[in-house]
């Protein structure tokens, strides 16, 4: 697990500091899970049209799931899971890798096109402009979710008992 | 002999015809989208989703209406489909520990950190038909409270609490490490070194999409295939042993449903990323154990993981696996069905089992013909025979 946190990092973004996503796999899992029409959205608000060829145009394909025994113990295979895959080069040279759930083609491209631009000097206006508002809406859902289900939360009161 | 015949062309192009037509129903309704289903028959889409094996609610959604809401077809054309996909892998196992909780119910400890989180649930309902849904126009829209405090990002397992006390048996952890997929990175110009998905299976647990069953079968193998299996089927099995047959009386220690990352190592960067998020249910039992020669008594548990908000499925998924694991627990077998792994795995998939069944109402012609023959022959001969036996009798 101390492996898989230190390569790992949570996202951890706040609108103010653009440069507060610095690693790569923190990236790539926050426009893997942006809904694609925020994703195409920001992206086109950032007028860039980079040259690039497809090292892999959009594929779609299947992840096997896996889940543990008991939660904690021995992996098993739970199910499969749409995902979409892309890979790109910029003219200028740089690689971009994309891949999330789901069976979207250009939120795949448009990811893998963030991933390669994030290696230019392009970082900081991609940062700013979409991967703030997009980790910033995430923040918010994942919030607005947790204050729903914990509205839920059951209070018990104590009874009186006995003959009193 | 077998004998080839054709025909029934243009009568199979119209029965399909008039099952679109029927599909359709009447035209002056207005038809279904596939959103109107995913948003508003999502348990009916997660349903699909966890028999079909296949996490994706669009798609799902898709089948539950070409199907006309027969949910096994829709699963059947979800199991269908995806054997037209490549496979890039597997995830890393997915950490209920860390889910963003939806619901979370304990039936075993009223006071448990993070609370007892009722979620929305049609438990406490009171079964009455709401006729308000069947009217004509949308009433006021119902929106669900929010707490100023959100519910805690990581809650702790209920069954960790009795296994801080050593009261329950340990999940055997892995003896291998989780695959190590930083391999380097892929020669984009090499097609071949491309597709490396492959380098997983030496770690990786049995997996029935690719090896048939066999028995007797892990643990692992069994998770996956009740996974995957037939609601119904496991509700009765589960049923069952609570009538006695197999005799486990099981609490429900937890049952959680929220939202996982799926974490994925990238073979072409060598690091691990989410590749979003799954919603799935988690039930673990909790079952009393006498103990044995070489356990103390303790509590044992029964595990349910199901795709989706699928409560009755995976508290079912865990009544059973527990039934199945008499052997590990040196418990006797006592001949119920629930017990009897070639029963249940065998019989647990429900595509699996319509594809059999329903295969008798193709036609079956000449099979049947051969039958017609053969009982027309055997009541010939007993009637001969019997004709002979009275001649002979009035010779005697």
């Amino acid at each position: 697990m101390s492996e898989k946190a230190e390569e790992h990092n949570p996202v951890n973004v706040d609108n103010s500091d653009p440069n507060a996503i610095s690693d790569r796999s923190a990236w790539i899992s926050l426009l893997a899970q942006s809904p694609a029409e925020d994703l195409s959205a920001r992206w086109s608000e950032l007028g860039l049209a980079p040259k690039f060829t497809y090292l892999r145009r959009p594929e779609i394909g299947l992840v096997m799931t896996q889940g543990r025994a008991g939660a904690v113990g021995e992996r098993f295979n739970l199910g499969e899971a749409t995902v979409t895959r892309c890979s790109v080069r910029l003219a200028t040279g740089e690689e971009g890798h994309a891949y999330a759930l789901g069976r979207s083609a250009r939120k795949a491209e448009i990811s893998a096109l963030c991933d390669a631009l994030m290696q230019t000097k392009h970082a900081a206006a991609l940062a700013t402009k979409v991967l703030a508002p997009l980790a910033y809406a995430q923040s918010a859902r994942r919030e607005d979710a947790a204050r729903k289900a914990a509205a839920t939360k059951v209070e018990f009161f104590t009874m009186t008992r006995g003959e009193g | 002999m077998y004998v080839a015949t054709k025909g029934g062309e243009k009568a199979i192009a119209a029965a399909h015809r008039q099952m679109a037509e029927e599909r359709r129903g009447d035209p002056k309704i207005p038809a279904l989208t596939i959103a109107q289903i995913r948003e508003q028959l999502s348990l009916c889409v997660d349903r699909c989703m966890t028999e079909g094996s296949l996490y994706d609610r669009d798609l799902a959604a898709l089948a539950i209406k070409q199907s006309q809401g027969d949910l096994i077809e829709a699963i059947f054309l979800l199991r269908a489909y995806r054997t037209t996909l490549p496979r890039f892998g597997y995830s890393r196992p997915i950490d209920t520990g860390s889910m963003a909780i939806v619901r979370r119910v304990s039936a075993t400890f009223k006071d448990i950190p993070g609370g007892q989180i009722l979620g929305p649930t049609f438990d406490y309902t009171h079964r009455l038909l709401d006729f308000k849904l069947a009217a004509e126009t949308e009433g006021p829209r119902t929106v669900a409270d929010r707490a100023e405090t959100p519910v805690e990002q990581s809650v702790p397992h209920v069954l960790g609490l009795l296994d801080q006390e050593g009261l329950i048996q340990k999940e055997k952890t892995e003896n291998k490490p989780a695959p190590d997929l930083r391999i380097g990175r892929i020669d984009f110009d090499h097609e071949k070194t491309a597709e490396r998905p492959e380098a997983f299976n030496e770690d990786t647990p049995p997996d029935l999409t690719r090896e048939p069953l066999e028995f007797p079968a892990s643990r692992a193998l069994r998770l996956q295939a009740l996974a995957r299996g037939d609601e119904g089927f496991l509700l009765g099995l589960a049923y069952s042993t609570q009538r006695g047959y197999a005799r486990n009386h099981a609490f429900v220690g937890e049952l959680r449903i929220g939202a996982v990352a799926v974490e994925f190592d990238m073979p072409e960067l060598g690091i691990t990323i989410e590749l979003g998020e799954v919603t799935v249910t988690e039930c673990e039992t909790v079952t009393q154990f006498q103990g044995s020669k070489s356990q103390p008594p303790q509590f044992t548990r029964g595990y349910g993981l199901s795709f989706g908000q699928t409560e009755r499925k995976a508290l079912s998924m865990a009544l059973v696996e527990r039934a199945l694991r008499w052997s590990e627990l040196d418990e006797d077998f006592v001949g119920a069905a629930a017990q009897d792994e070639e029963f249940v795995l065998a019989h647990v998939d429900n595509i699996q089992a319509t594809g059999f069944l329903e295969h008798i109402k193709l036609p079956h012609y000449v099979d049947f013909q051969s039958e017609l023959e053969l009982v027309r022959r055997m009541r010939r001969e007993i009637a001969e025979d019997s004709a002979g036996r009275d001649l002979s009798e009035t010779a005697e």
